[in-house]
This record gives C-alpha cells, structure tokens and sequence, in this order.
C-alpha cells in the first residue's frame, strides 16, 4: 500500500491485448485492447452488453478469454479462475457484491483467505480484530461484525465487499458499478475511498453507468460498444457530450458534430 | 473481575477499532438469551424437548422420565443423530441424500461378511483385529460411495435428489445381491461391543469421569475465549451470562451422567461382573451401574468433532459460505465443486459409523437394514432448524432433532399408540416445526 506515484513514465500494472470472448455465436469482447498505470482510474464504460464486464471477468478469473494476452507488471500472465487473480494482486468488487449472505462481516471479508492458527482451525478472533480495524479505516459507522451480513443495509454490504478486496494489499482494483445501489452519503463515501486508494498507487478499473462518477473520478476513459472498443480518451481532453456520442454512436471525439450532440440531447 | 460490561477502550496508534459502548439494555427473556449469545431457536427446541418429556412421563405414569427408558432413548437416538450431524451439511450446501438408508445397509452387510465369513478365513474367528479391519474397511467404503455420488453431483452436474434417489435403489439392490439375501450372523465378539448393549457400555466410573472432564471442557472453553476477546479489546458477555452458561451447563452434563448410571445392570450380569471383580454378592443384590453406552459415546464424539469441522476448519465455513451464495463462494476463490465432493464423502463416512452401530447393536448384517433411514435423519435435520433452502442449520440444533424425534416415537410406543398414528403424528410434527420456523424467520426480516 506504500507504492509511490512517481512522474515519470512507469510500467502499466495491466495490459490486456486484444482480448475475444464469444458466447456460441456472439462476440461479447471483440479485440479489446485496455491498459491501466499505477495510482490511475481506468472508467470502462458503454451501454448494456457492450461488453465490459465481459472484459473485466478475465481479468478478475470468472472467466476465460479464448484468445488474447494478459500482461501483469510486464508479465505475461494466465488467469484461470479467481484465485489465480487474487494471487496477481487483482481484487474485484462486482455488481452483486458477491457475499455469502449467511454469515459474518468479517468472514466475508477472508472467504477464501481465512486466518488460521497454528493448529490450521480458524482465527476467528484474528479476523475480526483484523475486520474492526479494517473498517475504522473505511466506514467507521459500520458495528456489525457478528451478524449475519444479510441484515446489513446496502451500504454496509458495499462496504464488507470494498473491505474484502483492499484488504490484501491490491493492487489493481476492478469496481463494477460500485455505487449503483448507494444512496447520496454512501456514494459519497465510495468515491473519497476511490481518491484513497489512488493516492497509495493502486490501479482501478471502474465500470459505470454514471457518467458524473465517471468524470469525477477517472483519469482515462475506455469505451466499449457491442464488443469492440471505440476508444480510449484522456478525461481531460474530452467533454461529457463527446464521451456520450462514443457510448452511444461510437464516433471518435474528433468527428462528433454539433449535430451529432444536438441529437443525444433528444 | 472488574471487566463486567465497560470495555476499557485500548488507544491504538491504527485507526483505534470503533467502540461499541453499552450494549443496549433490553429487558425480559429476549434481552437475558441475547446477553449470553445463545440461539433463541436452539433455546426454543430446548423447550420443545422438555414439554415432550414431562407430557410423556405424566401420560405414561412417570415411565418416560425413568432412567431406564431413558437410558434407552439415548441408545436410540445414536444411528439417526450420528447420520443426522453429516446432513446438516449436505443440506446446507442446498443439496440433499436420499441414499443414506440403503448405503447403510450396503455398507453393514459388507462389515458382516468381512467379519463373518470373508476375514475368518485368513486370520480365524473373533480375532483382536477384525473389529477394527471391519469397521475400517466400512468406513472406507463410505467415503468411496460418498465421493462417487458426491462427484456426479458436483462435476457431471446431476442434481443430488436425482443421483442419491438413483442410490437409493442401487444401493438397496447390491445389499440385497451380496448375499442373496441371506441374514449375516453372529457378528465378531469385539464388534458386537460397539452397538451398546448390556456388555457394550463404559461403566459407571467411567460416565463419572467423563462427565467431570466434560464439565472441565466447558469452563475452560468459556474462560479461554473471553481472554482473547479480552486481549483485542472486544467487548464481552456480562460475567453473569458466562457463569450461568457455565453453571447450566455443567448441572446438564452432571445430572445426565447421574441419570444414566441409576440404570442398573440386570441381576444376572451384575452377579457376573461382581464375580469377575471379586467383589461379595450381597442379599438383595447390587446396584452396578451400566454407564453410558458406546452408541451414545459414538455419538457424543461424532457430535463433537463434527461442530469443530462445521465451526472451527475452512471447509466448515466453505460449505456453510457455498449454501449461501454458491457464486459469491466460486468467485473467492473456493474451490466450490471439491468442497461438495467433501461433504458427500463426510456423509458417506457417517453413515458407514451408523451402520457399523447398527449392525452390532442387531448382532447381525441384513439387506433391509436402515429401510427410511433417510426420511428420518432429513426429518431430524429439519426438525433441528436446518433450511433445506441451504445455508444454515447447526450440528447441535440437529442432533437435539434427532432427539427430539426419537423422544416422540418413543414416548408413544411407551405409552401405546398405534404404529399408523406415531407416523401421523411425526409426520405432523415435521411440518409444524418448519411452518414454525418459517415464521419465526420471516419475522426476522
């Protein structure tokens, strides 16, 4: 967590080159090429299906790519199933937050990584001690640690998931729609979180439907549509209105109209 | 101890853990369970149990609660509460085994022709080591069909009602065709021990002594977790709730090894083993305790050692965390599909120790032993509050379904109800105890 963000040109933490995946017939990801720096936001956006949490899945293992290559810190790398990311550094945080709803906090946060003792039984006292700390440090309301987390509020349950993946020192960070379900306070909350972990040099991928997250957040903006990717743009060097005429009719910031713009405002 | 409920707040240089304070204080009966942390449902079977048994023993004229009987009942809870604990986690993994009956039988004609025909053959009859080949042999076997049924469901994809139904048949069959049918008896003299029994018990000095340890067991379990609760600064039960867990609990375990050893054994044997011992025979005959019986020995370690896997191992948490949300448990990285594997051959394991009970216990191997076997451990396992909906359920919870089954077959035989009724009533009682259950959940939430 100690990375430091240097000036000058680094190394990316993540290329992926021309990533295919097709579903019988359909070609979800088409040769997508992403790449992601250390300390940035990479937003991966686009309408629904166009196939970015596709891309994301062979990233974070939930998925196999049938062709294409994954680089991780200049290495080439095979992502087979969750852990083989998790062992990379990679931690995803997915729509469905993905918790076993029936137990605890704090085992949530270690499912799959659990604290043992010498005796190799689980460190249940580790963990939560480990959990409390944990979430001092990212929601300092959240209290329940022995509950099961189904009856947590929405916004506690985003945070066991947020907490899950920060914890093993990450450090490339997939976030799919990680404030769809927060209120105001909540969404307020992940965003300062997101700042956070970009200052300790952390990559993210952020995919997202809101285009105010998007903008407020991320460096570089990815668009996909229908499996391809139009482009790969610079936040600064783009408006909202040029962005939407990627998502929707994949032209390139360069040939968007004041037509073209007249017509998204329809 | 001056820790009573005012945790001392450590500062801490890292992001000090959030304080919980006072926790709320709530009056009654809710607020005294939830001071000592203890499961209102486990608490509310208790009960259950406890009206069972004074209803019981009122109708049937004080028989029930005699320790006879219920040194018996004990004895008759052991096959169904060993095969009920490894359920509970089929169960929770929403999958379910239907074959465990005919498995048991499979399994217990197995043990019987090693020991009865096949072993004989090479090392002679009732030798030293033929229990422990058999029951070695048996429980191999039930992990190799527990892993074999285990992996159709989790690899080839076969729903696990369709696979253990299709055990079902086929296991009942093979039972059947290993020896034509035929009714394998005697068991070996040592494996006979197992099954309870007026010889297979561990006498009364013995309950004493494990009693005391168990007693020992719990305060020191409770002391130990409260210093490291302690150490990290969370915050603790109220001494009070530690105390009277304490204190109840050891009174249980006390006032049961008590009740079992005031179960005599029979005159005859008790002038055996007083010849035997040298001890003088009096007059009126001696008051030798019989003890706490291996079945229920079995059981109790079954019972145990499976909470500590349910509770205290990864797999535990892995099958509990796969029953409540089997995508959420793949994509951290579980190995999902060898985990069910797991649970099938644990299954499969137990049983082959209910079945090696059973047979000894019958003092014989036939092909339509454990016949609705599996209707009464899913039954016992229901009744103990696991969700066939997967994800929760409790080893304990369980093994008290058991008992509290066993408790209401008994209780009517006792006092003579007809067969068609006691299944009427169980049947009943099934679905009471969910629609109860259901209810209780869904005020919860």
């Amino acid at each position: 967590m100690t990375a430091e963000v240097s000036a000058e040109p680094v190394q990316p933490l993540v290329e992926m080159r021309d990533i295919r995946v097709a579903f019988g017939g359909v070609h979800a990801v088409d040769g997508v090429s992403v790449d992601l720096f250390p300390g940035e936001v990479v937003a991966l956006v686009g309408g629904n299906g166009a196939g970015k949490t596709t891309l994301i899945k062979t990233l974070s293992g939930a998925h196999k790519a049938d062709s294409g290559e994954i680089v991780v810190n200049g290495e080439p790398v095979t992502i087979s199933n969750p852990r083989d990311a998790q062992l990379l550094g990679v931690e995803t945080i997915y729509q469905t937050l993905a918790l076993a709803d029936n137990i605890d906090a704090p085992s949530n946060i270690f499912l799959g990584r659990e604290v043992r003792t010498r005796w190799r039984t689980l460190d249940d006292t580790a963990m939560e001690d480990a959990s409390r700390k944990l979430m001092g440090r990212l929601n300092p309301r959240f209290r329940n640690f022995t509950a099961p987390v189904s009856s947590l509020s929405g916004g506690q349950r985003q945070s066991v998931a947020i907490a899950r993946a920060v914890h093993f020192n990450a450090r490339i960070l997939i976030m799919d729609e990680p404030t769809a379900a927060l209120g105001p306070a909540e969404t307020e909350q992940v965003r300062d979180l997101i700042r956070q972990l970009k200052k300790e040099g952390i990559g993210i991928f952020l995919i997202s439907h809101d285009i105010h997250d998007v903008f407020d957040l991320s460096d570089r903006i990815s668009v996909m549509l229908q499996g391809k990717l139009v482009g790969t743009v610079k936040k600064s060097d783009v408006t909202q209105d040029e962005v939407l005429a990627m998502i929707i009719a994949g032209k390139q910031p360069g040939e968007v109209t004041a037509k073209d713009i007249e017509q998204l405002h329809l | 101890m001056s820790d009573a409920s005012s945790v001392a707040a450590p500062v801490e240089e890292v992001a000090a853990p959030v304080e919980e304070g006072e926790p709320p204080k709530r009056r009654g009966a809710s607020g005294v369970l939830r001071s000592m942390e203890l499961d209102p449902r486990l608490f509310g079977m208790l009960i259950a149990l406890a009206v069972i048994w004074i209803v019981f023993d009122i109708w049937s004229g004080g028989t029930f609660l005699s320790p006879r009987n219920l040194w018996n009942l004990s004895v008759q809870t052991a096959v169904v509460g060993i095969m009920t604990t490894g359920m509970v986690l089929v169960i929770v993994t929403r999958n379910i085994d239907l074959s465990i009956g005919s498995m048991l039988a499979v399994i217990g004609m197995f043990m019987g022709l090693l020991q009865a025909e096949w072993l004989p053959k090479w090392i002679g009859f009732d030798h030293p080591l033929t229990w422990l080949i058999s029951l070695a042999a048996g429980i191999a076997l039930g992990a190799a069909i527990g892993a074999f049924q285990g992996s159709l469901v989790a690899y080839a994809g076969v729903p696990a009602f369709i696979v253990t139904l299709g055990g079902l048949l086929v296991w009942r069959g093979v039972a059947w065709w290993m020896a034509s049918g035929r009714t394998i008896a005697p068991m070996d003299t040592n494996f006979q021990l197992l099954g309870g029994g007026s010889k297979g018990t561990i006498g009364g000095t013995w309950t004493w002594i494990l009693a005391v340890v168990a007693c020992v067991g719990i305060v020191l379990f409770l002391v130990t977790s409260r210093r490291r609760r302690k150490k990290f600064g969370f915050n603790l039960r109220p001494v009070w709730a530690d105390v009277t867990i304490a204190v109840v609990g050891c009174a249980a375990v006390l006032i049961s090894a008590w009740v079992i050893n005031s179960y005599p054994m029979p005159p005859a044997l008790a002038r055996k083993y007083a010849e035997d011992n040298g001890i003088a025979w009096p007059e009126g005959g001696l008051e030798i305790p019989l003890g706490l019986a291996n079945p229920v020995l079995i059981l109790i370690v079954v019972g145990l050692v499976m909470t500590f896997v349910a509770t205290r191992l990864s797999f535990g948490r892995y099958v509990f965390a796969i029953g409540g949300n089997p995508e959420a448990a793949e994509l951290s990285g579980i190995k999902t599909r060898w985990t069910i594997v797991r649970v099938f051959m644990v299954m499969g394991i137990l049983v082959a120790i209910a079945a090696a009970v059973s047979t000894a216990r019958l003092n014989a191997a036939t092909s339509g032993l454990g016949q609705l076997a599996e209707l009464y451990v899913i039954a016992a396992a229901v009744i103990g509050g696991t969700s066939l909906a997967g994800g929760i359920g409790t080893i304990p919870g369980a093994m008290l379904g058991a008992l509290v089954a066993q408790s209401l077959q008994s209780g009517m035989v006792l006092i003579g109800v007809d067969a068609p009724v006691q299944d009427i009533v169980v049947g009943v009682v099934l679905v009471f105890a969910v629609a109860l259950d259901s209810l209780y959940r869904r005020r919860l939430t």
